[in-house]
């Protein structure tokens, strides 16, 4: 019997609790801007993500870390630099204006440095793809010399004695013992959190407004002419393929990971969300503005053996239809991710 | 008194339980698995002034070889086979506390086999951040191509000409997807059993001979090949050959 009301109670005190969540989970849903921070925003409609914490449990002090991290110089060689250096949060994460980012020692990058959002719908990193998690994503640009140019124990060991970090991984993960394995698992917390939905194009979508004239011109010119690589929601296929920039590959692009010729010249198609901000385009950031890029695709196609078949024949935008394209991609910028709080440098 | 009995009864249950407990029906023991490190007869040693030759009549001197050895299987007598895990070990010519390691969890048995794979799985090259001898801060992940190098092999050799390389030859094998596969899984038959019981840990002692990279089947030359680092066919030629550097030297039962 005594048995019996311990069970009673323990029902009682599940549904109370169960009733106590449901209501907070409730009033997340009323904010408009999720303001927790171990909260994944999967915006509805979109595909699942491929990277889903299953094995990474998102909490408030692994996001806290992880954010710190991401703003951390003391993961470059001398200090200097750090993540947030060359992906800017008011710029979509890019390095907005450089069309390759300087690391230390004034060593200048081989391209150009993505915007970052959506990373956990992608299933690989890099203009090639070379770099197959969100995890070990943070190892490249540690560890190149043209960027951070540090080694991964030398920054594991810096953190360890630096006296705010053990205390913040003994809160993320239950151990003041620092290792590789830790920290980027802190970062993909943060990372992987940089979700953009909350662009005006979305809030069309969400039926909450209409897009003017133009930008709705520019909408179904894109989907006429953009979206077979850029489809919504995230805005790129994450194919890779050659856009016709050059007949010679300067840079051999995806083949330097597959190995295979007719691989040259192809790198991922980028996400176009904060496309606006995310200034100079492609991956070497040859072209300074949105109407370069389309000057490109309207008449400046440069024909080699893997250029993509969607570029062969191409009927040239008017100067209205560019405008127009560029009104749309304008609504892709998302002003509540570039100014979200949370993603802000703490440091 | 109803309620006296069935108390009694539960008590009974749960002692007699206990009572077994001491008795491990699957008692296990260890295995230690040690490479030794040679270059045909010789012994092999990390020093920039003591040369060796290969297949090819090259000369050459070795500063620096590591590999994996993951999935370790061992197979008893009577056709069990017991897999290690979490099972990544990375053995390190130059580290004399990276040539040995310890199976734990064994059950007792008489052993007649090992199994594992030179490098590491295709699941744990894209799983994400890993540790312990998976540590990318061991200088043992490609990160810019993210994957293992499944085996690295660095030394000079005077016929190696090629410009900028003052005589050193890199090869990092990698390679876990696609048609560039490198991971070579090497099954090993002991000639005499492995006895694992409560008094008994034997070690497999296991030659890794470093000329293997060179010879058989294909025939590779220091000059034509002096560096390789990303996936392709002269990596997997390197693999095909490195897969019978590890034969049985003996098995040591105490």
């Amino acid at each position: 019997m005594k048995r019996n009301k311990h069970i009673l109670f323990i029902s009682a005190a599940v549904t109370v609790a169960f009733i106590f969540l449901n209501a907070c989970k409730k009033e997340d849903a009323a904010t408009k801007q999720p303001l927790a921070f171990s909260h994944l925003d999967v915006p509805s409609g979109w595909p699942a993500p491929h990277y889903d914490y299953s094995t990474n449990k998102l909490t408030e002090a692994g996001f806290i870390l992880g954010r710190k991290l991401f703003y951390e110089t003391k993961l470059s060689k001398d200090n200097s630099i750090s993540c947030g250096s060359c992906h800017q949060q008011a710029s979509g994460f890019s390095n907005q204006g450089h069309s390759l980012s300087t690391g230390v020692d004034g060593q200048l990058g081989k391209r150009n440095a993505p915007a970052i959002s959506n990373l956990i719908w992608q299933t690989n990193f890099m203009w090639t793809g070379g770099v197959n998690n969100i995890e070990v994503m943070p190892l490249s640009p540690i560890s190149n010399h043209l960027e951070m140019n540090e080694t991964i124990a030398n920054a594991v060991s810096k953190l360890q004695n630096d006296a705010q970090y053990p205390p913040l991984f003994n809160a993320a993960f239950g151990t003041s013992t620092i290792n590789s394995q830790l920290l980027l698992k802190a970062m993909a917390q943060f990372t992987g959190m940089l979700v953009s939905s909350h662009s005006k194009y979305d809030a069309y979508t969400n039926g909450e407004i209409d897009l003017t004239t133009n930008e709705t011109n520019g909408l179904n010119l894109f989907n006429q002419k953009c979206a077979s690589c850029h489809p919504a929601p995230l805005f790129t296929n994450l194919q890779y393929i050659n856009f016709g920039l050059d007949s010679i590959f300067n840079d051999p692009g995806r083949s330097e990971i597959t190995g295979m010729a007719a691989d040259s010249g192809k790198f991922k198609v980028p996400s176009l969300r904060n496309v606006a901000l995310s200034y100079p385009y492609m991956h070497d950031g040859r072209f300074a503005t949105l109407e370069q890029v389309l000057d490109h695709y309207s008449h400046g196609i440069v024909h080699s053996a893997t250029l993509s078949p969607l570029l062969n024949n191409i009927t040239p935008l008017s100067v209205t239809e560019k405008q127009d394209i560029i009104s749309f991609l304008n609504t892709l910028t998302d002003e509540t991710f570039i100014n979200d709080e949370r993603f802000k440098n703490p440091n | 008194m109803k309620k006296a009995i069935i108390l009694f009864a539960f008590v009974s249950v749960f002692y007699s339980c206990k009572k077994d407990e001491p008795v491990n029906l699957n008692p296990t023991g260890s295995v230690v698995i040690n490479f030794n490190h040679m270059a045909g007869f010789n012994a092999l040693v990390m020093d920039n002034a003591v040369n060796y030759v290969n297949a090819n009549s090259d000369t050459f001197s070795v500063q620096v070889f590591k590999y994996y050895i993951s999935n370790i299987k061992l197979t008893s007598k009577d056709g069990t086979v017991f897999s290690e895990k979490e099972s990544y070990h990375l053995i390190d010519a130059g580290n004399p506390n990276r040539t040995a390691f310890t199976v734990a969890n064994v059950p007792y048995g008489d052993y007649t086999s090992v199994s594992f794979i030179i490098g590491v799985d295709s699941a744990r090259n894209c799983s994400g951040a890993q540790t312990g001898d998976l540590d990318p801060a061991l200088g043992m992940f490609w990160m810019w191509d993210t994957g293992y190098i499944f085996a690295e092999l660095v030394g000079h050799s005077p016929q190696d000409t090629a410009a900028g390389l003052n005589h050193m030859f890199t090869y990092a094998i990698i390679g876990y997807q696609g048609q560039y596969k490198a991971m070579k899984t090497v099954t090993i038959p002991f000639y005499n059993d492995a006895k694992v019981a409560a008094t008994a840990t034997p070690t497999v002692n296991l030659k890794t001979d470093v000329l293997e990279w060179f010879k058989t089947p294909h025939t590779i030359s220091i000059a034509a090949v002096p560096f390789t680092d990303v996936p392709n066919q002269v990596t997997l030629n390197f693999a095909d050959n490195y897969a019978d550097m590890i034969t049985l030297q003996n098995i040591r039962n105490q």
